[in-house]
């Protein structure tokens, strides 16, 4: 019997000092934190994208709250009545401007852009960019090494086998610009999402002359200008032989998209006209 | 013997064309002359469309102190500025000249005859180098003016000449020592005066036993040049590890220079290009080039005007064998991979290489074992595995602590690596990436 | 330019280096060590295969050899007369968990034949340290008569039974070969052509076992030279038990070996000096498993510490 006891009684004593220890410990060196902060941090996604310039939820969440306004946060990952939450949490107001959605600048599939030649270093697009030209003919497309992809913290861009090219998910893709960020080409773009996630834009970034760039790429954009002559809005501006809708701008009348000669202009989430076939491109 | 003691590996030599005298390769149809040839600012075109050139009038001139003036190898007119694809695959801008004739700037010496003396100044040799376009000819078409002017607070008492070639299959250095010992030995006396010192050591592996015997006997009669015979071994040819197997001394990491441990390193081909500069007042408009590969009919030496498509050697050379896998502007260890035969020749081009597909087509890629056979390759002592790992994550911090500017893209990791990973492709992504970190923080300070 | 080196080439040496070991202990303990080798290559090339195809849906690795390799080295770590269902448990642990469960070969950090054996012997102890003695080609499977090894009986000395230093077999017996224990240890002489075998073909670098062979020597050899009676000579000590087997075979293993060679060599001491601590103050006779186990588990920190000598460090 004394033996239950003093198993008993030694496990409680232990238990008992090193109990008040912790508690006292934890008294001792509080960290006072803003309730809001985990109030915020509550409602952020929590994957740490760092599309807002912070390095993870947490310092975003920081900043929101020891911020005056709201001015310069954003998280892009959020949907815009959350945003109106957080910064309701942290005594502030906020205007969302328009949603965006990454938008992958190129189509070159195999099919539009034969290859040249076979690149077997290291599956990253940057280090294939800083090698050589890449393995086709144009030396401004996607590389199709994934980095993107590898970049996406939402699981919203995907490589299509059949294409080689990234695929966004628009109902995943929160437009944080990881992936803008990660594509050592610039093809990927952040572009309004418009209503219905309507878009018009130009499928191509190859800046090269006209007849390199046809040769390259069936459906590379070669300058001709006749989309920014087709423009009602001078939404379409021609640099560097490549034509650019301002995602602003545009209207979405589509008028661009007909007169392109080399299919490059893409409109997607339209429904579907009789006289033209679907376009290749449906993100 | 001598040798660097940090790793390295043993490739197969493969020199099939050590025999093979130097053959002169006829004028292109069109030369084409990119205007970064060399490491540092791109050069400026100083002629325009239309103009007649003549071989060794200068079309381009240095854009900058760390640059070089670029020459017109053919006589004729100037067809175009425009932009070409360059052997790393990118559209960069080049001069076009349409070839008529073959007329020569009268200044040039074009006979054989060699010359012994000169008294031209110090100043004026390294002027002579710098209107002549001359830069390093071992692949890294450093500027060689550039180099013959170390930093003032550094003594230098050594000039090593690399006549290693330690790439497998490239013998242009080897056969120009065979057929112009004469020549190097003038353009070595050259850079000594130009340097204010005395000795020189030239660095050869004992796989050219010829040149090492030809060169010694040249240079049984003139005091302060020797040959120093090296053991085999990649890379060799690598300045830091030349410098160490011919002195000991080792080159701190960067930012530092061969100067600093009081060398100056210059490639035999260099030797020549300078004589010829000098003496003869040939600006650097030809290059021999080595084309081989095991399945080529016809492997040869070549000596080569500038700007020449890369098909037209391949032509000489009994065409490009069917079995090729890979066209590679270089040696087989550190040369870069062309995307087709219409690249061209330019001041850094040492050789072009056919390989077969069966040995060019890289494995599929595994898991790293851990092996550490990458570790014991690294003639700098790094630990490529890491590295490697490091830039796949993007954890710069952690190859910038681990000394990744210190890898000198030599490639021994890659090419021992069991699983065969593309290491140095990392390593050389984590490089530029590092390297980019520094300067941003450099131009902060 | 690739060298044209490979993982399965090797892989395939190492299997060479082993093939001497497993002829000896087949004249040793006859052909109860060709059926324990056998279940356990075999049993560990099925769970190697059977976790890839089904569980983890990868393209088989049953051709990198390394499966092979776990099963013969799991095999030399125990006795011959083990009952067969034991070696295929120690099998699955060994794929399943040692190597499998962290990614497969190469995010391993602890040697899947070690873990495996480690795991037969604190489950079923009496079995696993019940030695056959050896008997010759011609000794049965099933009811092999079993004695105490040299291990044991160094234990037993250093405990104070000096008695038992009479029934130590002579240095030369146990050279060769001819004692009690596990199937691949006995024999010091055919595991040394081994490591010549994978020195010659460059597989490893002599650091490791070198290490670790000759810090044992030192330390025991110390313990002997103060009390000879309670000590036994460092040699009976290198020729005895696993020593070999580890050192050459199961310490060099590449994904769980450090990487530098400066780091190879304290790996090396670190595992000689726990195995003679376990050997004479422990309770089991035999450090070595659990002496590179722990080790291993070092290594990640000394890849950290000891990093090679870089070029132009030390004139910075």
């Amino acid at each position: 019997m004394t033996f239950i006891v003093t198993a008993v009684l030694v496990l409680g004593i232990t238990g008992l000092v090193i109990g008040l220890v912790l508690y006292a410990v934890s008294r001792k060196f509080k960290v006072e934190e803003d309730p809001r902060v985990a109030s915020i941090i509550d409602l952020l996604p929590g994957a740490n994208c760092g599309g807002c310039g912070f390095p993870g939820c947490a310092a975003f969440a920081e900043a929101c709250v020891k911020s005056e306004s709201m001015d310069g946060l954003k998280c892009s990952a959020c949907k815009k009545e959350v945003m109106q939450q957080v910064a309701a949490i942290a005594g502030h107001t906020v205007e969302l401007g328009v949603e965006k959605i990454a938008v992958v600048k190129c189509s070159g599939s195999c099919e539009n852009r034969p290859k040249t030649g076979v690149y077997d270093g290291a599956s990253s697009c940057a280090a294939a960019a800083l090698m050589n030209g890449g393995d086709t003919g144009c030396f401004w497309g996607c590389l199709g090494c994934g980095d993107c992809v590898k970049a996406c913290k939402f699981d919203a861009i995907k490589m299509d086998p059949e294409t080689g090219l990234p695929v966004v998910d628009q109902e995943k893709c929160t437009a944080c610009g990881a992936c803008v960020k990660a594509c050592p080409r610039s093809v990927i773009e952040l572009r309004n999402r418009n209503k219905m996630d309507r878009r018009v834009y130009v499928s191509c970034v190859n800046k090269d002359k006209g007849p390199v760039a046809k040769k390259a790429c069936a459906v590379a954009c070669i300058g001709c200008g006749k989309c920014v002559k087709a423009c009602a809005f001078e939404a379409i501006t021609l640099e560097n032989n490549l034509a650019y809708i301002d995602t602003d701008k545009c209207r979405l009348c589509r008028k661009c998209v007909d007169e392109c000669p080399q299919h490059s202009i893409l409109a997607v989430n339209f429904p579907l006209r009789k006289e033209k076939s679907e376009p290749t491109d449906n993100n | 013997m001598n040798t660097f003691t940090i790793g390295g590996v043993h490739p197969e030599p493969n020199k099939l064309t050590a025999d093979k005298k130097i053959e002169t390769l006829g004028l292109p149809k069109q030369a084409v002359f990119p205007l970064s040839q060399h490491i540092g600012a791109p050069a400026v075109p100083c002629v325009q469309k239309g103009d007649t050139v003549r071989v060794g009038t200068r079309i381009a001139e240095p854009g900058g102190f760390m640059s070089a003036s670029i020459h017109s190898s053919v006589s004729g007119k100037v067809a175009k500025i425009d932009t070409v694809v360059d052997a790393s695959g990118l559209r960069k801008p080049a001069i076009f000249i349409d070839v008529e004739g073959d007329e020569w700037e009268p200044s040039i010496d074009r006979t054989d005859t060699l010359l012994l003396q000169n008294n031209l100044s110090r100043e004026e040799i390294i002027e002579k180098i710098k209107n002549s376009g001359v830069v390093g000819m071992g692949g890294a078409c450093f500027p060689t003016h550039v180099k013959l002017s170390p930093p003032k607070d550094c003594m230098i008492d050594t000039l090593i000449i690399n006549a290693v070639e330690c790439e497998p299959y490239l013998t242009a250095d080897h056969r120009l020592m065979l057929e112009h010992p004469d020549e190097i030995i003038v353009g070595i006396k050259l850079i000594l005066k130009v340097l204010g010192i005395d000795h020189a050591v030239i660095g050869v592996e004992t796989n050219k036993q010829d040149a090492i015997e030809l060169m010694n006997s040249k240079l049984s009669m003139v005091s302060g040049i020797e040959v120093m015979p090296l053991k085999m071994k990649y890379p060799q040819g690598g300045e830091k590890q030349l410098i160490e197997a011919v002195t000991g001394r080792q080159v701190p990491p960067p930012p530092a220079l061969p100067a600093n441990v009081g060398c100056v390193v210059q490639n035999v081909g260099t030797v020549y290009a300078i004589y010829e500069a000098v003496m003869k007042n040939k600006p650097l408009i030809e290059r021999i080039v080595t084309v081989t590969g095991k399945s080529v009919k016809n492997p040869c030496n070549l000596k080569v005007r500038m700007g020449t498509p890369v098909s037209q050697l391949l032509e000489y050379a009994g065409g490009m064998p069917e079995d090729t896998g890979k066209l590679i502007s270089g040696g087989p260890m550190m040369g870069r991979p062309l995307l087709d035969e219409t690249a061209l020749v330019v001041k850094g081009t040492s050789g072009i290489l056919m390989i077969p597909e069966s040995e060019a087509a890289r494995r599929e890629e595994r898991n790293c074992i851990r092996c550490a056979k990458c570790v014991q390759a690294c003639p700098m002592g790094l630990e490529p595995y890491l590295l490697a790992t490091a830039s796949e994550s993007g954890d710069w911090e952690c190859a910038e602590e681990n000394w990744i500017m210190s890898c000198i893209e030599c490639g021994c990791c890659q090419s021992t690596c069991p699983s065969r990973r593309p290491l140095l492709d990392w390593v050389r992504l984590a490089k530029n990436r590092v390297g980019g970190m520094i300067r941003a923080r450099n131009a902060k300070n | 330019m690739h060298c044209g080196d490979t993982i399965e080439r090797n892989m395939r040496w190492v299997v060479w280096a082993l093939m001497p070991a497993l002829i000896a202990s087949f004249f040793v303990f006859g052909v109860g060590a060709l059926i324990v080798t056998a279940t356990s290559v075999l049993s560990c090339l099925f769970f190697e295969w059977f976790i890839t195809r089904f569980i983890l849906k990868r393209p088989s690795t049953l051709g990198d050899l390394s499966a092979t390799i776990t099963g013969i080295l799991l095999a030399f770590n125990l006795p011959s007369n083990i009952p067969l269902f034991m070696i295929v448990v120690g099998a699955l642990v060994a794929i399943g968990i040692g190597k499998m469960a962290f990614g497969g070969l190469g995010n391993n950090p602890f040697n899947p034949a070690l873990v495996g054996r480690v795991f037969l012997l604190i489950s079923f102890p009496a079995k696993m340290t019940s030695w056959p003695v050896p008997a010759g080609i011609a000794a049965s499977y099933i009811d092999a008569e079993t004695g105490a090894t040299p291990l044991n009986l160094i234990g037993q000395i250093a405990g104070g039974n000096t008695a038992a230093a009479d029934q130590l077999p002579s240095l030369a017996n146990l050279f060769i070969g001819n004692t009690g224990g596990c199937i691949g240890e006995v024999s010091a002489l055919v595991l040394l052509i081994g490591l010549v075998v994978l020195l010659c073909a460059k597989v490893i670098t002599w650091h490791i076992p070198v290490s670790i062979l000759s810090t044992v020597a030192v330390l025991t050899g110390l313990m002997w030279l103060i009390n000879p009676v309670l000590y036994v000579n460092p040699l009976y000590h290198l020729c005895s038990g696993g020593l070999m087997l580890g050192a050459i075979f199961m310490a060099t293993d590449y994904v769980t070996s450090p990487m530098t060679p400066k780091g190879m060599v304290w790996y090396g001491i670190g595992i000689g000096f726990l195995t003679v601590i376990i050997r004479y103050f422990g309770s089991y006779p035999e450090g070595m498993s659990f002496a590179i186990l722990i080790m291993n588990a070092v290594v990640p920190l000394i890849n950290n510490w000891c990093k090679p000598k870089r070029f132009g460090e030390a004139a910075k």
